[in-house]
């Protein structure tokens, strides 16, 4: 038994790590300054998938929408083993929220046909809306499971699983096709193979031969596409053409919410009281909270 | 549409807890009864359950006026498609012009799968709701009395304000204890509308196998007094010297998420944008930095003690209570001359 599988993975600022530097004068994130980096539960949800295909001899495909840039965490899941990438980007995506990104994914997924199981992170750290694993599911019309940490069995289009709803632990078997969503706590991401390195470090989108080639010179363009593809190197990219979106589920204009407003935290300062680290001085504030009935 | 929306009403999810009413619920009835008071509509919702629970009263007490029962025993434990198929239709049937849902591991699931089949938008995790008007100037339309949906955005390094003004219903994803529990009157009345669950076995797909419940989460929500510890604590060993004061006060304890990250307590116990959103009177924070993630989650509180012995840290500019020294020493120290004003 062979079983399909695709990840959903996504290229975000590492939040984590935001400084000063980060924000423009007008409050907003310049994502232009911060490192883009893998979406760490997307990790999770690729190494999940690793697993499934090392078990029961699966096949990974993974897809990300965004900025061609984004090609770059594709490549790191060919280097850890996936088997097939998909750069889905079109400027026409702009500005999507996430029901215009679910459908857009849903349209990828489609296109690729034939799946049993779509594994998503449990939540991307630029947003953090946990949305679009529910969403995918919901338009391609599967059955979803969020949060799952480990899956026991796979048997006759029939899966074992468990769940972690934080205070409850379920362990539920259901049908396939499914998504699930994978959080933090499910595994450790596995490191590049050495070998799969060698092996991809060439692979490349048709946009970045572009830019590595006279960008006129359609022929030779055309001719390292071609070499890459028959080594299997070249990362497939989808336009909304080639997805035959909607235009109007799409971008911006496919996006029921908008941004009203942003500002930069600035948590309003309070006057700060300075307390002496000293017997007396914790004595003196201490017999004062007391006094104004703090503690109850 | 426009016309009708200005009296369509305001729908809130209630989830049902091992047979009670979810704490965030009652928080969202109350918040939703200010809301509806401010555009002079009704405020519905809708409980799925086996029929277990018993406390039906509750969200009228809290605000709620039409209250829209489905009982179904095969409705025991959540399971996403029964109950997004039940919550979607109830919505195309009444039509609210916002829906909100608490932001737990179930409304998670759910809200964004609702919202996906009724292709409207949704806010996840709003720390605050504001009815307002908005004025698209490229169109020259005015949107009036419109949901605002606040939420930190970027990691919780900005505060976006998000809408939706060209869609309906409006929905949004609340986190516990963010919204205040309204005062309960348990005279007000309102109507309860048993609705047929009319689900057939072939929406049913999750078979479960085993459910295991863990001990009672620590309820930081409702706590008066909490002591927090992070990274500058040191270790777990050091960590004691935390619950210490905590035991000592009458308290709980919290953690930052390094703290947590470094192991020297459970997940359950972290504040902040990523745990628990809490507001007690006192917090007192041990060897926390205060980023804004952490900050999210703690900055209601009454009065917040800050010590830690660097003294840039960001917890200084928000704490009311400045303590610039070593934590080994001062907590000891607070113990000491508690017990002996006590």
């Amino acid at each position: 038994m062979s079983i399909n599988l695709i990840v959903l993975v996504k290229q975000v600022p590492d939040t984590k790590n935001i400084t000063a530097k980060a924000m423009k004068d007008d409050g907003t994130v310049n994502r232009a300054a911060l490192p883009a980096i893998f979406n760490p539960e997307d990790l999770n949800a690729l190494e999940l998938a690793l697993d499934i295909k090392d078990r029961y001899n699966g096949n990974v495909t993974v897809i990300t929408m965004g900025p061609p840039r984004a090609a770059n965490i594709l490549r790191e899941t060919l280097f850890r083993g996936a088997d097939r990438c998909i750069l889905v980007t079109d400027r026409a995506f702009a500005g999507a929220d996430t029901l215009a990104t679910s459908y857009t994914l849903a349209q990828a997924i489609k296109k690729i046909g034939n799946y049993d199981l779509i594994l998503c992170g449990r939540q991307a750290i630029d947003g953090d809306t946990a949305q679009i694993g529910p969403q995918v599911a919901e338009k391609i019309g599967v059955n979803q499971i969020t949060y799952v940490h480990k899956i026991h069995e796979i048997r006759n289009d029939r899966v074992l699983l468990s769940r972690n709803l934080g205070r409850i632990m379920e362990k539920i078997e259901t049908g396939l096709p499914l998504l699930i969503t994978v959080p933090a706590s499910a595994n450790q991401p596995r490191s590049y193979g050495a070998k799969l390195m060698m092996r991809f470090k060439r692979a490349r989108t048709r946009l970045e031969v572009e830019a590595e080639n006279d960008k006129d010179n359609l022929p030779a363009i055309a001719a390292a596409c071609e070499s890459l593809a028959n080594r299997g190197l070249l990362i497939e990219t989808w336009s909304a053409a080639d997805l035959d979106a909607d235009p109007v589920d799409i971008g911006l204009r496919g996006s029921p919410t908008k941004v009203k407003k942003v500002q930069s935290v600035v948590f309003a300062a309070t006057e700060t009281r300075k307390v002496d680290p000293t017997e007396t001085g914790i004595r003196q504030l201490m017999a004062e909270l007391i006094e104004e009935r703090t503690f109850g | 549409m426009d016309n009708k929306m200005s009296t369509n009403g305001i729908l809130v999810y209630i989830e049902i807890d091992h047979d009670q009413i979810a704490t965030v619920s009652l928080e969202l009835i109350s918040k939703a009864r200010d809301l509806a008071d401010e555009l002079g509509v009704e405020v519905s919702a809708i409980m799925i359950s086996d029929g277990e629970n018993k406390d039906n009263a509750a969200p009228f007490s809290y605000g709620c006026d039409h209250l829209y029962r489905i009982t179904d025993t095969r409705l025991k434990f959540y399971e996403t498609l029964p109950y997004t198929n039940l919550t979607a239709q109830l919505i195309r049937r009444i039509e609210p012009q916002i829906v909100l849902f608490g932001a737990t591991p179930i409304g998670r699931d759910l809200a964004p799968r609702v919202a996906s089949s009724l292709k409207t938008g949704l806010t996840a995790d709003c720390t605050d709701l504001q009815i307002q008007d908005h004025e698209d100037r490229a169109k020259k339309k005015l949107y009036k009395n419109i949901l605002f949906q606040i939420r930190p955005a970027f990691g919780g390094n900005i505060i976006a304000t998000i809408i939706s003004p060209d869609h309906r219903p409006q929905m949004a994803t609340v986190r516990e204890g963010v919204m205040k529990l309204g005062r309960a009157n348990p005279k007000r009345k309102g109507q309860l509308i048993e609705l047929p669950s009319e689900l057939s076995e072939s929406d049913f797909h999750n078979q479960f196998i085993d459910r295991l419940v863990g001990r009672r989460r620590i309820n930081l929500n409702g706590a008066d007094i909490i002591v927090a510890g992070g990274a500058g604590v040191g270790g777990k060993k050091q960590f004691k010297l935390v619950h210490e004061l905590a035991e000592t006060l009458g308290g709980m304890v919290g953690a930052s998420r390094a703290a947590v990250d470094n192991g020297y307590i459970d997940a359950e116990h972290q504040v902040g944008q990523t745990g628990t959103t809490v507001r007690p009177k006192l917090y007192i924070a041990c060897g926390i930095s205060g980023c804004v993630q952490h900050q999210a989650g703690m900055d209601q509180s009454g009065k917040i003690i800050a010590i830690n012995t660097d003294p840039d840290a960001p917890i200084f500019n928000i704490a009311h209570y400045g303590i610039v020294g070593d934590l080994n020493q001062v907590i000891p120290m607070m113990i000491k001359s508690y017990k002996a004003k006590e």
